[in-house]
This record gives C-alpha cells, sequence and structure tokens, in this order.
C-alpha cells in the first residue's frame, strides 16, 4: 500500500479506496450468497429428479445480474457525467428500461428452447412447453425485480454519497443470484405440479 | 420516436454479447452437472454450499472494477491500453486483493456454517486449497481477459456499459466451472 500523499492524489483510484470501500460490501454479501447455497443444497432432489433443469440455473443466476449490470452500468455513467435525473418522466430512464426487457423476452424464450435441446441429449427429457414457460416466466420476474433493484441501488448510492461502481453492481448482481435461485425454483414447483 | 429508436440501439448493441452470455451459461451448467464434478460435490462436502458465493464473486469485484474502468474511459481518466498508469495498476491491485481475499473467506464460511450445523463438512484445508487455487486462476484469467475484452471494444466504437456486466458473468460462468474443476481435480489428488 502506498504512503498517504500519492494515494490522496488518486483519490478514489488509490487501492486503500477501492479495497475499503468495497471489501465490508463483499463480506456481507457473500455471507447472503451462503443463504443462495443453501436453498440450492435444500432442493437438491427436485433438481435431481429433473436434470434439466440444472441448465437453467447458471443462466438464470447470472442474466438478472447481467440485465442488472447493463442498467446500473449505464445509470452510474450518466450519474458521474451529471446527466441522471431520478424523475418519473425522464425519457431516456424509460428507453433503458424497455430495452432491458425487450432483451430479457429474447433471451429468456431463447433459453428455454436451448435448455430443451440440451437436456435432450444429457438427461431424461422434459416437455418443451414446460421448459419454456418456465424460463420465461421466471425471467421476466427476474428482469424486473433487477431493473427495480438497479434504480433503488444507485438512487441509494447517489443519496449517500457513495460511489455507484463500487456499490450498485456488487448489490443488484448479488440480490439477483440469490433470487434467482429461489425464483426459479418457486416458478417450477407451480409448473411441474 | 427518438426514444424508441434509442431503446433499439441499446437492445443491439447488448444482444450479441447476452448471447455468447447465455452459451457460457449453458456450458456451464452441463460441466456442473457432469460426472467429475458430481463426484467433487459429494466428495467435499461445503462446495455445493460455496458455489454460489464462488460463481458470483465475478460479478463482486470483477463487475465493479469494469464499470470503474468504463467510467475512467468516459472520463478520459485512463487510456484504453495496457500500460503502467497508475489508476489502471490500482485498479487490477485491488481486484486480486478483493478477489483472492474473498475466495479464502467464503472457504471458512462454509465450513464453518457447516460446523454449526452440526452437518459433514470436508477439512478447512481442502476447502481452502480448492478456493485460492480456483480464485488464483479465475483472478488472473478475469482481470486480464476483461481489460483486454473493454478496451477493444472501446477502441472499436462500442459503449463499455453495455459489455462489462455480460463479459463478467461469461467468462465468470465458463472459467469458474472450469477452474474448479480443475482444482477439485488437483486437492483431490493432493489429499
Amino acid at each position: 500500500m502506498a504512503s498517504a500523499g500519492p494515494d490522496d492524489s488518486l483519490g478514489s483510484w488509490s487501492i486503500r479506496h477501492i479495497v475499503g470501500t468495497m471489501f465490508p460490501i463483499l463480506l456481507v454479501l457473500s455471507v447472503l450468497e451462503m443463504g443462495s447455497g443453501y436453498i440450492l443444497e435444500e432442493l437438491k432432489e427436485t433438481y435431481l429428479a429433473n436434470p434439466t433443469l440444472l441448465v437453467l440455473v447458471p443462466v438464470m443466476i447470472g442474466m438478472g445480474g447481467n440485465l442488472g449490470a447493463i442498467l446500473s452500468s449505464r445509470l452510474s455513467t450518466r450519474l458521474h457525467l451529471g446527466l441522471l435525473e431520478f424523475d418519473p418522466r425522464d425519457e431516456v430512464l424509460w428507453t433503458n428500461i424497455l430495452a432491458i426487457l425487450a432483451l430479457a423476452a429474447t433471451i429468456f424464450s431463447a433459453l428455454g428452447v436451448a435448455a430443451w435441446a440440451v437436456g435432450r441429449v444429457i438427461a431424461e427429457p422434459m416437455a418443451l412447453r414446460d421448459l419454456v414457460l418456465i424460463s420465461i416466466v421466471s425471467g421476466m420476474l427476474l428482469a424486473v425485480i433487477a431493473i427495480v433493484l438497479s434504480l433503488v441501488a444507485t438512487y441509494v448510492s447517489y443519496t449517500r454519497g457513495l460511489d455507484p461502481d463500487d456499490t450498485t453492481i456488487p448489490v443488484v448482481t448479488n440480490v439477483c443470484d440469490i433470487l434467482g435461485v429461489i425464483v426459479l425454483s418457486g416458478v417450477a414447483i407451480v409448473v411441474l405440479n | 420516436m427518438e426514444a424508441r429508436r434509442n431503446a433499439w440501439r441499446i437492445y443491439r448493441e447488448s444482444l450479441p454479447i447476452l448471447v455468447v452470455s447465455l452459451a457460457g451459461g449453458i456450458f456451464a451448467g452441463s460441466v456442473l452437472g457432469s460426472a467429475g464434478m458430481t463426484e467433487g460435490f459429494e466428495r467435499f462436502p461445503g462446495l455445493l454450499l460455496l458455489l454460489p458465493a464462488f460463481l458470483a464473486t465475478r460479478g463482486n469485484v470483477y463487475g465493479a472494477m469494469g464499470a470503474r474502468i468504463s467510467s475512467g474511459l468516459h472520463q478520459g481518466m485512463i487510456d484504453p491500453s495496457f500500460s503502467w498508469d497508475r489508476r489502471l495498476v490500482n485498479a487490477v491491485a485491488a481486484s486480486f486483493i478483493n478477489g483472492i481475499g474473498i475466495s479464502v473467506i467464503i472457504a471458512v464460511l462454509s465450513w464453518g456454517i457447516l460446523r454449526v450445523l452440526g452437518r459433514e463438512s470436508a477439512r478447512l484445508v481442502e476447502l481452502l486449497g480448492i478456493m485460492l487455487i480456483s480464485g488464483i486462476l479465475t483472478s488472473i484469467t478475469l482481470i486480464f481477459g476483461l481489460l483486454a475484452l473493454v478496451f477493444a471494444g472501446y477502441k472499436h466504437g462500442l459503449d463499455p456499459d453495455n459489455l462489462i456486466g455480460p463479459i463478467v458473468t461469461t467468462l465468470g460462468d465458463v472459467f469458474g466451472v472450469i477452474f474448479l474443476f480443475v482444482a477439485i481435480t488437483v486437492v483431490g489428488g493432493v489429499f
């Protein structure tokens, strides 16, 4: 770690600042992720009975965070440039939200079909209709959650004077990770019964 | 009309990389379900518990680093190339500290939680070994892979804001499970 002098001139780009801001958040989020791991372990039997569902899991975990990260990153950069307004009438805000929803609809439709095809090769086949339904319903739920989380997290970072680059994306991706497993499991149980 | 055109532009720019990310996720799902990985989960109880936290580290550390680099590029504070620029070096070093440090903590957490619940767990040294090996390999690959791709995208006029999240999850999904597999194999051979 460098002396205080040069670090000060680098401001938010010093190692101490980046690690000091992020590591406590990483700690808390890792503990929360353990909750997600615990749910995976508890529902192991459901997933092993329908192994094709396992193909959905990494995408379902990652994609909500992906969509949230795209939105958060765009909001954060606009904030840095002083262009962001938290106004419901702000057209740019709605433009971003519309794009995220359209992306989610495309991706999760494709995921349902792709998982069906992969599942036919690696496991006991599942009905195409069930897989597409599970994928789209849980995917769109996650997209809405990701949008709301991105807006709230960026706004809170902004009002607390935190750098959203260090705070928003970890919060949004981790909550989406945890909820991805829960939402997928809930929707799958409803659709399969 | 203007809004719809802008939404369409964001959609067009983001979709290709999200499709790559989709493919990466499906690949990761197939590896996770492979016989070698399943045997590892059985041999080292606690791995399944720490799996989401391990995979999520990519979004935590490298997503934030990517967003920082992106904002830095937009503000003209860093150049889109590998150099000994103080800001760039600091961002990379901090990401290594965060990424490897949190891997160690995840191993300890998983072991501790199973202990407290009175469940069977792998030995602490085994979980630590697996997380250190996969953590270090993943850090190196993700940090330099992410920088190379963001710089290349920026030079070609793509908005890095649309690239970072999907790049991080794709590299994280694919290399995360591959290096986890490698680490399980190495630790399984040593112990």
